[in-house]
């Protein structure tokens, strides 16, 4: 499965970065195969509206069916539900460990934001 | 001949000095309540309704059979408010500034527009005023669009005065643009100065003349005054701090009906107001949405 984590910086040992929308980076892990690559949002950070709505077309078209982050408000929800991403929040540590909480069923799936707009 | 009453900061007096001075007014006037979060011209006239209409912005509505998810519209749009998503395309109506710019690069042609509705425009009339007022849905971010509706109404004779939202953002500039003259209150407070020095410099990059009303003059101390001599800005009226206006203004009444000797303050401001050259120069009105689209 590909996996999203919305990230401090590049790299799986990169902290997790708790906003989605303006998140610094997305790390993308296919936990299969491991592989890892990163991707600029800077986009999403220098957007002036919708910062989540277009991290969330930015990730879909990295092919994630999963994003792991800290929150995530509604407009971004939605758009993540439309492209089909399941949303896990209250990710915390490096990208290596939160794909491991991911693992060891220590996150939560989210049913639906948990933040409201503007958070980040 | 448009003349905008305008202030830095907020609560200084710029519907008292928009009401009283349509009031001081020869001839018919159109009051146009721009400040559409919180519009308050009403309360101080006792107008009878002449029409009410709602207002909205154009929003995109995708035909899923006609579109490819090409991308052009997201893309293309500012504001995020159309994205690609999986299969399909999603729109956020909220994030949409009703520019119809996703439409147009559409090169399936499968987006056509919808109205939002975001407010209403109400117009009605007390003696020799014309008022017309915006109102906002409570929610709604976007000002300029209703302002845009507002000023749209504006005939084309005559003095129209604009009572524009405080501050200077994008719904200030919305209010004041494509005026004649600009009308600045403020009050002789630190807060007060800060903020006219912000207003002066907003409406110089308008290039737009403007005047200065000092309201509860004796209030705070003279900076304003030195200001406004330094920047060579004239002090068109002084409103003296006096508590039985603060008791006729929380009464919804007019200082020039209820206040003896406000009468001649504010003749002279209209005699001034009246003067005042139309500027060819300067940005234009913007126009409304509907005007665009049609």
């Amino acid at each position: 499965m590909k996996v999203v984590v919305t990230s401090m910086g590049e790299g799986v040992d990169s902290e997790v970065d708790p906003r989605f929308g303006r998140a610094s980076k997305f790390v993308l892990v296919d936990t299969e195969t491991s592989e890892t690559t990163s991707a600029d949002n800077s986009a999403g950070v220098d957007a002036t509206h919708g910062a989540g709505v277009q991290a969330a077309e930015t990730i879909s078209r990295l092919g994630a069916e999963c994003l792991i982050t800290g929150h995530c408000g509604p407009k971004a929800f939605r758009a993540l539900q439309a492209a089909g991403i399941e949303v896990y929040t209250g990710a915390s540590g490096t990208v290596t460990e939160a794909i491991e909480q991911l693992r060891s069923g220590d996150l939560q799936r989210s049913g639906g934001p948990d933040v409201g707009g503007h958070w980040g | 001949m448009i003349v905008a009453i305008a202030s830095g900061k907020g609560g200084t007096g710029k519907t008292t000095v928009a009401v009283n001075l349509a009031l001081s007014l020869s001839g018919n006037v159109q009051l146009l309540d721009c400040d559409v979060e919180a519009p308050n011209v009403h309360l101080f006239l006792e107008a009878q309704p002449e029409g009410r209409e709602v207002v909205g912005i154009p929003v995109p509505v995708v035909d899923a059979d006609l579109c490819n998810q090409c991308g052009e519209c997201s893309r293309l749009c500012q504001y995020n408010a159309i994205a690609v998503l999986g299969t399909g395309v999603m729109v956020f109506p909220e994030l949409c500034h009703g520019c119809g710019g996703c439409a147009l690069v559409c090169p399936e042609d499968a987006i056509s527009e919808v109205m939002r509705p975001i407010g209403v425009v109400e117009e009605s009339r007390s003696g020799s005023v014309h008022l017309v007022q915006g109102r906002l849905y409570v929610g709604e971010a976007l000002v300029p669009p209703l302002i845009r509706e507002v000023r749209a109404r504006s005939c084309e004779e005559g003095v129209v005065l604009i009572d524009a939202p405080p501050g200077t953002s994008c719904s200030m500039i919305a209010a004041v643009r494509g005026s004649d003259f600009v009308v600045l209150v403020t009050e002789p407070t630190p807060f007060g100065l800060n903020d006219l020095e912000l207003a002066v410099e907003t409406v110089r990059v308008l290039g737009i003349p403007c005047g200065v009303v000092i309201n509860r003059a004796g209030a705070g101390d003279d900076r304003v005054q030195e200001y406004c001599a330094a920047e060579g800005l004239e002090i068109l009226l002084e409103i003296p701090d006096d508590r039985r206006i603060a008791e006729a203004y929380a009464r919804g009444l007019t200082l020039v009906d209820a206040i003896p000797g406000i009468r001649p303050l504010f003749a002279s401001l209209a005699a001034r107001i009246e003067a005042v050259p139309p500027i060819t120069a300067g940005y234009p009105v913007e126009k409304s949405l509907a005007d665009v689209h049609s």
